[in-house]
């Protein structure tokens, strides 16, 4: 049966039709998650996608990680569920510690809006199992807060470990160490700034997303 | 007490035992964290004909009323609120001011 992923929606995001359209276009299942929801309602993975939950204020994911929604989705990921945050879903997941470190404004403070190349670092994680090591995609970004960051310990367990899941070729925004996607201990929480769900569809200039995504799908 | 009931009731709110506090929580980012806000203000100062300013740091303030039993509980509880709200401790840090408003007042 093919997996229901469910796509959290938060005032401000905008990124949920772009998300729902990938899942469906590889054969899933999407519902919308409301922000204000206090369960899950039974699906088997999460996309927390872009846009500016609670416009961002405070500081972007800040307000997000207190809605109803990221408790249960907090549940979810500690029982292993697959948990993918795109770009603005990447800082509600750092925000909520479910993720490590912190995403600051880019370097050179300027809105990023283009196509860069990333690399595959690790085939073990959530959103990375049907891609090979060392694979590069092209895969758009859109963010002004996008500049991972995290103190030397941190840095150095995500390397021991290997939860560095993607790097950018060339680095846009500073993030710490190319660093453009992080997981989760347990490798099924999963947070990048390039969006993968816009990149499914040769119309839009890249399908290099597809292979993420579909990872994302059979992850249970 | 008579006192600052009245000037409790006067400002809206509820009137117990507690007092009320202004606070001030400043926040900036933690040393080594790159402020590229602050590096192109730094770095925009020469051409604008100020020299030797240096360790730009851009930040954020806000400000708001607490009401607490004293000034410890009224620091304690806002510094709950600093670490788990305003600031992200991972790359900011919050210097807290809090003060009595009968006594900022002087009435």
């Amino acid at each position: 049966m093919a997996a229901t992923v469910g796509v959290a929606v938060f005032p401000g995001t905008n990124c949920e039709l772009d998300s729902i359209h990938a899942v469906e276009s590889l054969g899933g299942n999407a519902r919308i998650l409301w922000h204000s929801h206090k369960n899950l309602s039974g699906v088997d993975a999460v996309i927390i996608p872009g846009g500016f939950a609670h416009g961002d204020y405070l500081r972007p994911g800040a307000i997000a990680r207190f809605s109803p929604l990221m408790v249960a989705i907090s549940e979810f990921a500690k029982n292993g569920g697959p948990v993918l945050g795109i770009c603005n879903g990447f800082q509600v997941l750092t925000e909520a510690g479910l993720l490590p470190g912190a995403l600051q404004k880019n370097k050179g403070l300027k809105f990023l809006c283009k196509t860069v190349r990333v690399r595959i670092e690790t085939e073990n994680s959530t959103l990375t199992r049907k891609v090979k090591k060392g694979a590069e995609l092209s895969l758009p970004i859109n963010h002004f807060e996008g500049n991972f960051t995290c103190n030397p310990e941190t840095l150095n367990s995500l390397l021991e470990e290997d939860r560095v899941v993607l790097r950018y070729c060339e680095n846009p925004n500073g993030s710490i160490n190319d660093i453009a996607g992080v997981c989760n201990e347990t490798r099924n929480v999963v947070g990048l700034m390039p969006h993968p769900e816009r990149a499914c569809d040769l119309l839009l200039g890249s399908e290099d997303g597809k292979v993420l995504i579909d990872s994302l799908l059979e992850a249970n | 007490m008579k006192r600052f009931q009245g000037s409790l009731s006067r400002i809206g709110l509820a009137v117990g035992v507690s007092l009320v506090f202004s606070v001030l929580v400043d926040v900036c980012l933690r040393k080594g964290i790159a402020d590229p806000a602050g590096s192109t203000i730094e770095r925009s100062l020469p051409t604008l004909g100020f020299s030797n300013v240096r360790d730009v740091n851009v930040g954020k303030t806000i400000r708001f009323v607490i009401e607490a039993e004293d000034e410890k509980e009224a620091h304690e509880k806002v510094e709950s609120i600093c670490s788990t709200f305003l600031t992200n401790p991972v790359i900011e840090e919050a210097t807290i001011t809090v003060e009595n408003m009968d006594q900022v007042e002087g009435n």
